[in-house]
């Protein structure tokens, strides 16, 4: 092994049918990061042109939602909020759940969606869920001003905004949810190139993925029916308990759930690239 | 020079059909020989890769033990016909996919233009696209910056520049993604057919800039097209691959003559008289076809200045009802048919059973700088044309610049390129009158 390793040292590339499993080029996004910032700037900037409210679309669709909420799960069902104003408490729900699904959805088809690309020019392959994990952050950043809009409208009819030290949760939130979608998505990305099942299966599990989040519902709703260990065992559902807890200082913030969502996310990132990486390499064949 | 490219016993196998049922019981399978340590069971049963014929499996070898070196600033065209495995080979070069089994060991940077405007986003400016396409391709933002003004410039598409592509009409967006991609500056720099773009002017520009690429520059460019012309003009290296095997490898002009001939000998002299199976019928036979120069030596390529002989031995098998006519038929390097010659008089020509020598000189400042091919025959115009025997492309000549012994070149100091496919020395006369 060690005088093969000599042998290629003036080699500034090899390519070879199979690589050390854990090879992962990680350095060879850093190089590509001029790449990555053009494709979070195309992302963005791609998807709105040649509409009349432009960005003003991340507002609009939050807005429905919770508007959809409201009148679903407090109207009709009268599920209770944690006694956080309930417009707050499903915007900033829908707002983080919004990320993780988007995130989800569009890193899974990182491979399908960009074949043409991908047969005619190398770069690393990661660099497009990145970009795509990446992008959606300015989304959210938009998302959550308008939460934090909505929160200074209510500060002053009568609930106000204590900021404290639990906001620096926030980011840490984010990026787990981040870290999730990513993980998550790529593994499926890599398993839709030769199984397309995958693709379709996931457009309606992340549907259904939503209903055991406590994303319309307050965690202390379920905690004592049968269901609760559906919940418990959902890695996004103290990540949103966490989040409006880091908000409004009301529900639960679950040391012991976090740290589950936190091991929970870096496996599946470190199995999303492993076999990603493997996948990238000889996906034209197959995809 | 070091070598920069260095290919082992490169190898690529495909499943043909679908992927679909089957796919997970095969995977299956080889997951289990491989937990066995066995062989992948699927890697024995290709075969060779000839796409008109109905193979017995559905595993093919898209290339198969592919070796060869290239060395630094060297220009190597590869040519094949469609489904030879040039694509494969580029896109395994350019890590789209990787081998089956070989290796592929590269020095320094390279840049594949497998396509040109890769990753071009139509709701984005020029300007975007031009920075987007150029870190696709591997360059870094300062860069793209450093050339982005030479991009327009070799564009010519200024105006248009803060608009989106997708209203550019397709010429505009083809020449600003070449612009791109010509500005590239990778050690190794891959090309397939792109250059077959847009309109003549610009194909001249971009035939001028890659050719700076690899002069000026000394960069070391693998490049892949039909166009015959294009890869003798720029490579000096050729390749064929035939079915996935690398069938010739030599000078781009010798690679260039032995395609065009289908794959046959490459020689000035033919020689058909051991073969149990000649070229003719029950009247006449081609023994022997060759090119020689006036002083009799075989060869295939000759100075402008220089004239040279196209000879052929036949032989009439019995008594014949009228004289033969041996004939030279020669095309271009394009397949352009330029002109037959046979002997004017035929009358007095000999109809007895026996062999004969036709020989056709062809005088020096007749045919351009070239490749060309003789078509070899003997007819008999007897109630009708009889053709006994016609080898199309048996000979190929190359006509080289001799920059002493050319008379137009000497005389005039003129380093150019001359069209044309023939360039006789005519008289002139040119007089002032006022």
């Amino acid at each position: 092994m060690n005088q093969s390793m000599q042998k290629n040292e003036d080699w500034d590339l090899v390519i070879r049918p199979k690589s050390s499993l854990f090879h992962l080029h990680l350095a060879d996004i850093w190089h590509y990061r001029d790449l990555l910032i053009l494709f979070i700037k195309r992302d963005f900037i791609a998807q709105y042109k040649q509409t009349i409210l432009g960005p003003l679309w991340h507002l609009i669709q939050p807005i429905l939602t919770t508007l959809v909420f409201l009148l679903l799960f407090g109207r009709i069902a009268h599920i209770p909020t944690d006694g956080i104003q309930p417009v707050l408490f499903y915007m900033s729900g829908i707002t983080l759940w919004n990320y993780f699904s988007i995130c989800l959805t569009s890193t899974s088809n990182t491979f399908i969606n960009n074949a043409a690309i991908f047969g005619k020019v190398y770069f690393p392959r990661l660099v497009i869920p990145l970009s795509i994990v990446l992008s959606n952050l300015i989304r959210l950043g938009i998302q959550f001003g308008l939460l934090l809009a909505t929160m200074i409208w209510y500060h002053f009819k009568g609930y106000p905004i204590q900021i404290s030290l639990t906001w620096l949760w926030i980011p840490v939130l984010v990026l787990l949810m981040a870290g999730l979608g990513l993980g998550l998505g790529i593994i499926i990305s890599s398993l839709t190139t030769k199984y397309r099942d995958l693709s379709i299966l996931m457009s309606f599990v992340v549907q259904l993925w939503m209903y055991i989040t406590p994303v319309g519902y307050p965690m202390s709703y379920l905690e004592h029916s049968k269901y609760a260990t559906f919940i418990n065992l959902n890695p996004l559902s103290s990540i949103v308990e966490a989040f409006r807890y880091a908000l409004f200082h009301k529900g639960s913030l679950n040391s012991s759930g976090l740290l589950y969502s936190f091991t929970f996310m870096l496996i599946s990132l470190f199995i999303g690239l492993l076999i990603f990486n493997k996948v990238e390499r000889s996906f034209m064949d197959t995809v | 020079m070091s070598v920069v490219i260095k290919v082992e016993n490169l190898t690529k196998q495909y499943r043909l059909g679908e992927v679909s049922t089957g796919t997970l019981a095969h995977d299956i399978n080889r997951w289990w020989h491989r937990m066995r340590g066995n062989e992948d069971p699927y890697l024995k049963i290709g075969e060779e890769n000839d796409r008109t014929k109905m193979g017995n499996s559905e595993y093919v070898w898209a290339l198969q033990d592919i070796s060869f070196e290239v060395k630094q600033g060297e220009v190597l065209g590869i040519i094949g016909r469609n489904g030879a495995g040039k694509s494969t080979l580029l896109k395994i070069l350019s890590r789209t996919t990787t081998p089956t089994s070989g290796e592929v060991k590269i020095k320094g940077r390279v840049a594949s233009l497998l396509e040109v405007g890769t990753g071009f986003h139509p709701e984005l400016s020029g300007r975007d696209n031009i920075f987007l396409n150029g870190a696709i391709l591997g360059m870094t933002r300062r860069e793209i910056k450093k050339k982005f003004d030479e991009i327009i410039d070799f564009a010519g598409v200024e105006r248009y520049i803060d608009t989106p592509v997708k209203r550019y009409s397709s010429g505009m967006y083809v020449r600003l993604a070449f612009a791109v991609a010509a500005h590239l500056e990778p050690e190794i720099l891959i090309i397939d057919e792109v250059l077959a773009v847009g309109d003549a002017e610009f194909q001249k520009k971009c035939l001028g800039k890659m050719k700076d690429v690899s002069d000026k520059e000394g960069r070391t460019v693998i490049f892949v097209s039909h166009s015959m012309p294009m890869i003798a003009a720029l490579c000096r290296r050729g390749f064929i691959l035939r079915n996935g095997l690398m069938t010739f490898d030599g000078t781009a002009a010798s690679a260039v003559h032995n395609y065009q001939n289908g794959g046959k000998d490459n020689s000035a002299f033919l020689d058909y008289s051991n073969q149990s199976k000649k070229p003719g019928d029950h009247l006449a036979e081609l023994l022997q076809t060759w090119s020689q120069d006036s002083h009799g030596n075989i060869k295939s390529e000759f100075g402008i200045g220089e004239s040279f002989i196209i000879g052929m031995r036949y032989s009439l098998r019995v008594e014949v009802p009228m004289a033969p006519l041996p004939n030279f038929h020669f095309f271009d390097q394009f397949g352009q048919y330029i002109f037959v010659s046979s002997p004017l008089e035929n009358k007095h020509l000999e109809v007895a059973q026996g062999e004969y020598i036709a020989e056709c000189m062809v005088p020096s400042n007749f045919l351009n700088v070239g490749y060309f091919s003789v078509g070899v025959a003997l007819t008999f115009d007897h109630k009708g044309i009889h053709v006994s025997f016609y080898e199309q492309h048996a000979l190929n000549i190359t006509i080289t610049e001799n920059m002493e012994n050319s008379v137009t070149r000497s005389t005039n100091n003129y380093g150019g390129e001359i069209p044309g496919v023939i360039r006789p020395i005519l008289n002139w006369n040119v007089k002032k009158t006022s």
